[in-house]
């Protein structure tokens, strides 16, 4: 499955939640998509599940999403909000209508699911607690395998045993059957390490598409002698500085380069690496645009 | 378990060169598979092949093809070799720095580190 956005915008009003956006999800990969509440992950989401008419291109697979039955078959976003369900609708009725639309739907998976999170078959949806009705939309979410799964922010209203387990069900049934999939979130850490490509939005534009294990490595904390820091950071892009008395401390991003390294020694500086929450924090923060 | 200070794949393929150097995991010894590793660790798999496709690139692990992956016969001998060759750069040297910041005499460390050497550690 290959998902392709082009010059993607979302208006609503004088709004613009998404702002000409494009890239490319290629492979079988869990992406996460990272933003801060309002960035447009939601929005952005809702376009790649051809619920909206798009400003800019969407295609799967080289082929326009919205209005396109066969494109969002194989497409399946559950948001943070199960609104698949009525209230009123047992989660019996739930599953069976999630499974009407698509071909790829796993009843037995689904069952195995529901007994993993505690959700009682014949239970009202609105009758469920918060945990397991965010729970609803994850098993949805992994039973219907679909070829593009996306994740809005489902597993938030869980508490942490469940989100592990939900952790583990989603690594388990990824290796079994590979597919795309992108969960969006807000909480980072606890995530990370599943990822294997991330997305960062900020403002309704995509600030960079990179390899997690890459990002790791994409960010340095330098501290040391003020005008040394300085030295050292001139040119890098600064995400973030701090003084304390003669000595600062910088976060840069991106690659430092054997000389600076070598300056870096002879200054004595110390350099640290900076973990993915805090880079996530750092190039989304709305002080350094007026910086 | 693994921090996201550090690519994940490094911090994998570190830490089964410590197994190997250990004795923990023996020459011609199954390694867990990638799958197994990922499930294990709570790590995408991905990352996991990663570092398994590194050790097997710096030949600390050899593949079977359809079985699985094995520690060479030659990798503990390689990575003390390696070990060898940054010990004193990256443990003794920021060691003395250690003792030098702190007040402690060289010699008095040179003494504590021939008593291990008297007691046969």
């Amino acid at each position: 499955m290959r998902v392709e956005v082009r010059g993607l915008t979302v208006r609503y009003g004088d709004v613009t939640a998404v702002d000409d956006v494009s890239f490319t999800l290629e492979g079988n990969k869990i992406h996460g998509l990272l933003g801060r509440n309002g960035s447009g992950k939601t929005s952005l989401m809702s376009a790649l599940a051809g619920y909206r008419q798009p400003a800019g291109e969407v295609t799967v697979d080289g082929l326009p999403v919205f209005e396109n039955a066969a494109a969002t078959r194989n497409i399946c976003l559950v948001r943070h909000t199960p609104d698949a369900a009525d209230k009123g609708d047992k989660v019996s009725h739930v599953l069976a209508y999630a499974a009407a639309w698509r071909e790829s739907w796993d009843d037995g998976y689904a069952r195995e699911l529901l007994d993993l999170f505690k959700i009682p078959f014949k239970t009202k949806a609105g009758e469920l607690s918060l945990g397991q009705r965010s729970a609803l939309g994850v098993v949805i979410g992994l039973a219907s395998r679909a070829p593009l799964t996306m994740l809005d922010e489902s597993h938030l209203g869980m508490d942490t045993p469940t989100r592990y387990a939900f952790y583990d069900a989603l690594l388990a049934d990824f290796m079994a059957h590979p597919r795309t999939i992108v969960i969006s979130t807000h909480l980072i850490e606890e995530l990370a390490s599943l990822l294997e490509e991330v997305l960062i939005i900020d403002a309704g534009r995509l600030v960079l598409q990179e390899e997690a294990d890459v990002l790791r490595s994409s960010g340095t904390e330098v501290t040391g002698h003020a005008p040394d820091v300085d030295e050292f950071t001139a040119g890098l892009t600064v995400l973030s500085e701090k003084s304390l008395g003669r000595t600062k401390s910088a976060m840069v991003y991106g690659p430092v380069g054997q000389e600076r390294l070598v300056r870096a020694r002879q200054l004595g500086l110390e350099l640290g690496p900076v973990a993915l929450q805090d880079l996530f924090v750092h190039l989304t923060d709305p002080v350094r645009g007026a910086a | 378990m693994f921090d996201d200070r550090s690519p994940i794949y490094r911090q994998i393929a570190d830490r089964i060169k410590a197994d190997v150097l250990s004795g923990a995991l023996k020459a011609d010894e199954q390694v867990m598979s990638t799958n197994q590793y990922a499930a294990h660790h709570r790590i995408n798999p991905a990352t996991a092949a990663k570092a398994f496709q590194q050790l097997v690139d710096e030949q600390v692990l050899y593949k079977k093809r359809g079985i699985g992956m094995f520690v060479s016969a030659q990798a503990r001998d390689m990575l003390r070799a390696q070990g060898r060759e940054t010990f004193f750069g990256e443990v003794v040297d920021p060691m003395v720095a250690q003792a030098r910041a702190i007040g402690i005499p060289l010699a008095d460390v040179v003494r504590h580190i021939e008593q291990h050497e008297n007691r046969g550690v």
